[in-house]
């Protein structure tokens, strides 16, 4: 076989589909029954998120040329793989995202406002992991893999694995993209969860573009087909379709809850947007791609299926139109009341205990700040 | 493959108590055993460190007694077991890392510096990371490239890292529990060209001394010495000579590097007068410039010479049959005390 056989790692071949790009339902063998109690209700519930976590991306870009955030990133054409995989979390699983979980974190009930914190630069992470099995964001690009796989580690010591109990089983996500699969960092947690059996989920989003690098500057075959070689079954999913990544997700969390190991999710999908509000992908991609994706749109999809179905009446569709303008309404307000936090405050937690050095830097610094005549760290203070 | 038999490990080692005499690497191993018998949730992670019990033989005879599951043979991975590590302590487990060789810690760096250091200050106080980094460092046992580095002051300078280094066996036994205890990442410096050195080790001592103070180990009046992990041995074997011309050395053991017990120091020297730092790292940006800098800014009217370095040089550590003249040595930390004394 000559290399010129083999699949590249933009190939649609092998997706796993529930919905064509025409929203209409194609049966699968397989994955049918991991859908089958899906009611209308679910699905307009999976619709309705998909929808304000896109108004959610376009409040927040805007935030962002308003001067209100530093930075943004937006979640935008990847709401499928990410409300279809975060729908088939149980409670007690644990997810580690990257930084463009914010449809996952909507399903695990965090207040979308508080991703926005990182953004705006107030602080690191402002939510705690405990809440909602959502840790924090991480930007050093696939380190979060190494967490999840000994975050999985410790459930397996924990015995929580395997009892047979759907309250008490417990899975670990880690969402990731296409670029981070060419770091050792998640390289080096497929082995050890291969090795450990770990009940660890390896969600790898291939939205195809690492800031402007295609995933063809990554890989040579599809992404989802190096897991085999670590001892990792491996899917490849259509990652705008919702049903098949609640389906493929569903099917992975059982294996990890019974026991059976580690899975590797591809969810190929597409970066609508620019990679951050400091990105202008018009330099690197073109007009063309764009439009060819905003045509397979995953929200479009799941909609026409849902008019297909006659299940989307105009009373809902009403509703969330409402409720998707209060949502903007709270992100607008909530991130221009957030303060400043006090200049003194970036000494705390540095440690968990006292640490003399940092003590007297803190001392020093204070004294200072009190020296000046107007001590005061409130608006306006800006030395 | 040849199958061999071996009479089967004890279930549970007979207890140790009173004081022994040990050797360095030994007096970690009772730390560990004594750390894993206290706290059902530590656990043991390295390369080699089950059956073979370590290249050192640090962790001895403990998969036996306390199973694979808590002294865990990992992939040849040091980024893997330090990121697994982390994600084990946000599950309520207390992880010690061993990194064979000091010259091998570098795949884990990012992990240590822009996860583990920073994790406790990203959560805002939220998440704790117990991790304890075991890293045998420094050189002087004939290695071959990469065996014989000293790359503490990389790590030090990394804010949410405490950074420590015992010099004698009763103090890695101490030191080896306090920092499993710690809520805070510790990186773990073991002088390996002292494993073999033996000292009185009280196991029944209660480990409560901090992670964070510096200690006199000689008393003197004329040159603060200032050491920690190998080279304490040297500086006082260099005071033991010195004592005999006339000129009392005082010794001070580090012990931490982060945070840096600038106190301990400062009293000494108010006292001398006169400061030479000793270390095996290279003495460019190093540990010596910070110890140099801030005894200056607190005792600068008391000081009689310039605050002088004895360390490595600006070089890759070099091949084994010249690494003595690259290490700091008694003669050289009594050239230090005479450019001192003479100044």
């Amino acid at each position: 076989m000559s290399s010129n056989d083999t699949p590249g790692p933009l190939t649609t071949d092998g997706l796993v589909q529930l919905l064509d790009h025409e929203g209409r339902r194609v049966p699968h063998p397989r994955y049918d029954a991991l859908v089958a109690h899906l009611d209308a209700e679910t699905l307009r519930t999976m619709y309705r998120d998909m929808v304000l976590v896109r108004r959610f991306d376009t409040e927040a870009t805007a935030l962002q040329r308003q001067g209100e955030l530093a930075l943004y990133a937006q979640a935008l054409g990847q709401e499928a793989a990410q409300i279809g995989s975060g729908h088939a979390l149980a409670p007690q699983d644990h997810v580690f995202p990257s930084y463009r979980e914010h449809g996952v974190a909507h399903t695990r009930g965090l207040d979308l406002t508080d991703l926005l914190r990182l953004f705006r630069g107030i602080d690191h992470g402002g939510w705690d992991p405990a809440d909602h099995g959502f840790h924090l964001y991480t930007l050093v690009i696939g380190s979060h893999t190494l967490h999840a796989t000994g975050y999985a580690m410790g459930v397996q010591r924990d015995g929580a694995v395997g009892t047979g109990d759907p309250t008490r089983d417990t899975a670990v996500v880690t969402y990731f993209g296409d670029g981070a699969t060419s770091q050792g960092d998640v390289n080096e947690a497929l082995v050890f969860a291969a090795v450990n059996e770990a009940p660890v989920v390896f969600f790898c989003q291939n939205n195809q573009w690492a800031i402007s690098e295609p995933t063809t500057n990554q890989s040579r075959v599809p992404l989802a087909d190096r897991a085999p070689g670590f001892g990792i079954p491996s899917v490849r999913v259509d990652g705008n379709d919702v049903l098949a990544s609640y389906a493929v997700t569903q099917e992975a969390l059982q294996r990890a809850r019974s026991g059976g190991g580690p899975t590797f999710i591809e969810a190929f999908t597409y970066r609508m947007g620019a990679h951050t509000t400091s990105d202008d992908p018009s330099r690197y991609r073109s007009k063309e791609q764009e439009e060819h994706w905003r045509r397979r749109d995953p929200i479009d999809r799941l909609r026409t299926y849902l008019e297909q179905l006659g299940q989307l009446p105009t009373s809902f569709l009403d509703q969330l139109d409402a409720e998707a303008d209060a949502l903007g309404e709270h992100v607008r307000t909530t991130v221009r009341a957030m303060g400043r936090p006090s200049p003194a405050s970036m000494f705390e937690h540095v440690y968990a205990t006292p640490h003399s050095v940092v003590e007297s830097e803190r001392t020093w610094f204070e004294a200072y700040e009190s020296s000046f005549l107007d001590s005061t760290h409130g608006e306006g203070s800006h030395r | 493959m040849t199958t061999t038999t071996s009479a089967p490990a004890p279930a549970v080692a007979p207890e140790l108590t009173g004081t022994q005499r040990l050797t360095f690497a030994k007096a970690i191993t009772l730390g560990l055993r004594r750390a894993l018998a206290d706290d059902p949730n530590v656990l043991l992670m390295g390369e080699d460190i089950g059956k073979l019990g370590g290249v050192f033989r640090v962790t001895d005879g403990l998969q036996a007694e306390f199973g694979a599951k808590r002294v865990v043979d990992t992939p040849l991975a040091e980024s893997g077991i330090v990121g697994t590590a982390i994600g084990l302590a946000l599950r309520g487990y207390r992880s010690v890392c061993e990194i064979q060789f000091d010259g091998f810690i570098f795949p884990a760096f990012d992990q240590i510096t822009t996860q583990l250091a920073k994790m406790h200050y990203r959560s805002q106080g939220r998440l704790t990371l117990p991790v304890v980094i075991r890293v045998p460092y420094g050189g002087g046992i004939g290695a071959i490239e990469h065996h014989s580095e000293s790359p503490e002051a990389l790590f030090a300078h990394t804010a949410g890292l405490r950074i420590v280094t015992p010099s004698s066996p009763a103090q890695a036994y101490q030191m080896i529990q306090e920092a499993v205890r710690s809520p805070d990442p510790v990186l773990f410096f073991e002088p390996k060209g002292r494993y073999w050195e033996k000292g009185d080790v009280d196991l029944d001592a209660p480990a409560a001394n901090g992670l964070d103070r510096a200690r006199i180990v000689r008393a003197g009046t004329d040159v603060t010495v200032v050491a920690y992990g190998p080279t304490v041995q040297t500086a006082l074997k260099a005071a033991d000579t010195a004592a005999a011309e006339g000129t009392s050395i005082e010794v001070v053991d580090l012990r931490a590097l982060s945070p840096l017990d600038t106190a301990t120091v400062a009293e000494s020297v108010r006292k001398t007068g006169r400061c030479i730092v000793v270390h095996e790292a290279p003495v460019l940006y190093g540990t010596g410039a910070e110890v140099a800098a801030r005894v200056t800014e607190e005792c600068f009217f008391h000081l009689q010479a310039p605050v002088l370095r004895v360390g490595g040089f600006h070089t890759p550590y070099p091949v084994a049959k010249i690494e003595h003249d690259y290490l700091p040595s008694v003669d050289r930390v009594l050239d230090a005390v005479d450019r001192s004394l003479a100044f």
